[in-house]
């Protein structure tokens, strides 16, 4: 008998997060591992279309767990969904994108079932039918790989670690409801409100070019240039503590140790020494590129490309070049 | 206000690490151990709050081996009252381990609000809170960067993708400290001479073992240096050429 995969597929708005659709694909692929099938878990309030986008993930069933409740994140329902469905299905394995909403949402349920949790993980691999998980620590200073002692063996996969790949399939899988019923006294937490940050911000830990600026920028003003620089790539803006610390950029911009850690294809860090803080929490883009006046900076050893040059003179000069390219 | 904070002492994020002779855990020799960063948000977040209310007692819960009485003394000299140091020399703790341990003695504990960092930075697991308030079945909110408390309930700003998401629940609840919270004091001369004199209990722990195993520790592959591509702005053009053709990034 097969046994199961559960997703657990967060969307936002009627969008899928990018996460989504790469836990998917990492489901599919560990099921493929396990002889399993992948079943999608999906929350919200009038999702049953939006569901069926997981389709093109390879996904075999799809189940929507629709509620008014749950337009926003509503933990102990989302909690009382999964356990019954857990208790249905008995899957071996349970994955979650690492968000801020799977981070929170996985270990409840793992606490409420008694069972181990690897979290943010950068990768899974099947050995002898169970899951081996593999994960940073130490903010990527090492890595460690995990077993789990028992099922579900349930784990939180790192926003851009893993690739999200398009597989359709011969038919569509079924979209059904989830009968379990949550009512808003069951909810402890509840969103009073959503506050957006300005206009259209790309996420950086979702973003595939990420142009960040540190102490060299020398002021706040000056990562206006970053940000044309940035809006020419298709990039999001961040930056170093130095840069936060001193005021210059909100925190939630800061990549790094005490910051977010990000894997974009390019990184383009623009006045950052590379201290390990910074490094621990950018260190796995796909390209390094560093400009900084500092021949000695830590920065050059790790970055893939580099100019030692005053990045007064190299970022407008970049600009420029980036608009003939598009050209 | 009884409020309990959850903390643990871990390596400092200078610290240079090298794989013990285990092959699963770091080896300790000159490692520096400090208060979890994120900890310190949350002691101070408790002290703010006793302080605003101007009566209430700040625990120090701590789960951990002999040297965490240090992490302990430091928290105490930044003004929390008391501590509870549950001691264990056991390295392989998970966090569902962890946990059992923390709520099986805030079990025994009156509490209107329990607080701690959203991860330490040595797993970086960031189970902790959200786990612990499962087990107790009490609200919980993360990645907090503020935090009110009146009339028996919390409001929360949880920092998630593409902005602030504002959560409110009633007390007794878990809170865990995101970076921006607050701005942690450093121990006074003063207030370090008072924690000797503060109580510290050490209790064995009530805890269940460990839910995931750790088959080995590894470096991350060696990520080496690549090209100057150049000194000035003639480097510009070969720079954005070969991040076109080369690397194929833009």
């Amino acid at each position: 008998m097969a046994g199961n995969v559960l997703i657990v597929a967060e969307q936002r708005k009627g969008q899928f997060r990018k996460a989504a659709y790469e836990v998917a694909t990492a489901g599919r692929k560990i099921a493929d591992d396990l002889g399993a099938e992948v079943t999608a878990l999906v929350f919200g309030k009038d999702i049953s279309a939006m569901a069926a986008e997981l389709n093109a993930y390879g996904v075999d069933k799809i189940l929507v767990s629709e509620n008014d409740l749950f337009d926003n994140y509503a933990p102990e329902g989302f909690v009382k969904v999964i356990l019954e469905t857990i208790g249905n299905l008995n899957p071996e394995v349970v994955l979650f994108g690492a968000t801020s909403q799977g981070k929170d949402l996985a270990p409840r349920v793992a606490s409420k079932l008694g069972v181990g949790l690897a979290s943010d993980c950068t990768g899974l691999r099947v050995e002898n039918g169970k899951l081996i998980a593999k994960r940073p620590v130490y903010a990527g200073k090492a890595f460690i790989e995990l077993a789990f002692k028992a099922n579900p063996q349930i784990a939180t996969l790192r926003p851009k670690a893993f690739t999200a790949e398009v597989k359709e399939k011969g038919k569509a899988a079924p979209v059904e409801k989830v009968s379990v019923s949550v009512d808003a006294s069951e909810i402890k937490t509840t969103v009073k409100e959503f506050q957006e940050t300005g206009g259209g911000k790309i996420e950086l830990t979702e973003a595939d070019i990420i142009v960040s600026g540190g102490r060299g920028m020398k002021g706040p003003e000056n990562f206006k240039m970053l940000e044309e620089l940035a809006d020419l790539l298709g990039a999001a803006v961040g930056a170093s503590r130095a840069a936060v610390d001193a005021g210059w950029r909100p925190h939630s911009d800061q990549v790094g140790q005490t910051g977010k850690t990000v894997s974009p294809n390019l990184y383009i860090a623009v006045g950052i020494s590379g201290a390990i803080q910074h490094l621990a929490g950018m260190g796995s883009s796909k390209v390094i590129v560093a400009i900084n006046k500092d021949p000695e900076a830590p920065i050059f050893q790790k970055a893939d490309y580099g100019i030692v040059a005053d990045l007064f003179d190299i970022v407008p000069a970049l600009i420029e070049e980036v608009k003939k390219l598009k050209n | 206000m009884k409020i309990v904070v959850c903390m643990k002492q871990v390596p400092d994020t200078e610290t240079k690490v090298r794989i013990g002779s285990d092959g699963k855990t770091i080896d300790p020799t000159d490692v520096n151990y400090v208060v979890n960063p994120y900890d310190e948000y949350a002691i101070e977040e408790a002290l703010r709050i006793k302080e605003a209310t101007g009566e209430g007692e700040v625990t120090i819960l701590t789960l951990g081996p002999d040297r965490a009485i240090n992490a302990i003394r430091t928290a105490l000299a930044m003004g929390a009252d008391r501590a509870i140091h549950l001691k264990t020399d056991d390295t392989y703790l998970d966090s569902h381990a962890v946990a059992t341990a923390l709520a099986n003695e805030l079990k025994n504990m009156e509490y209107d609000l329990v607080l701690t960092g959203k991860q330490a930075v040595d797993d970086d697991a960031a189970q902790i809170g959200p786990r612990v308030a499962a087990l107790l079945d009490i609200p919980c909110a993360t990645i907090v960067t503020k935090l009110t408390i009146e009339n028996g309930t919390f409001t929360a700003n949880r920092e998630v993708e593409g902005g602030v998401e504002v959560v409110e629940g009633a007390l007794p609840a878990m809170i865990t400290a995101q970076k921006g919270l607050n701005e942690p004091r450093y121990a006074s001369l003063k207030g370090i001479m008072m924690a000797k004199r503060k109580p510290v209990e050490e209790k064995e722990p009530q805890l269940d073992e460990a839910k995931v195993e750790i088959l080995k520790m590894e470096y991350p592959p060696e990520r080496k240096g690549g090209r100057i591509v150049g000194k000035d702005v003639d480097a510009v053009p070969e720079l954005v050429r070969l991040l076109h053709e080369e690397a194929k990034v833009i």
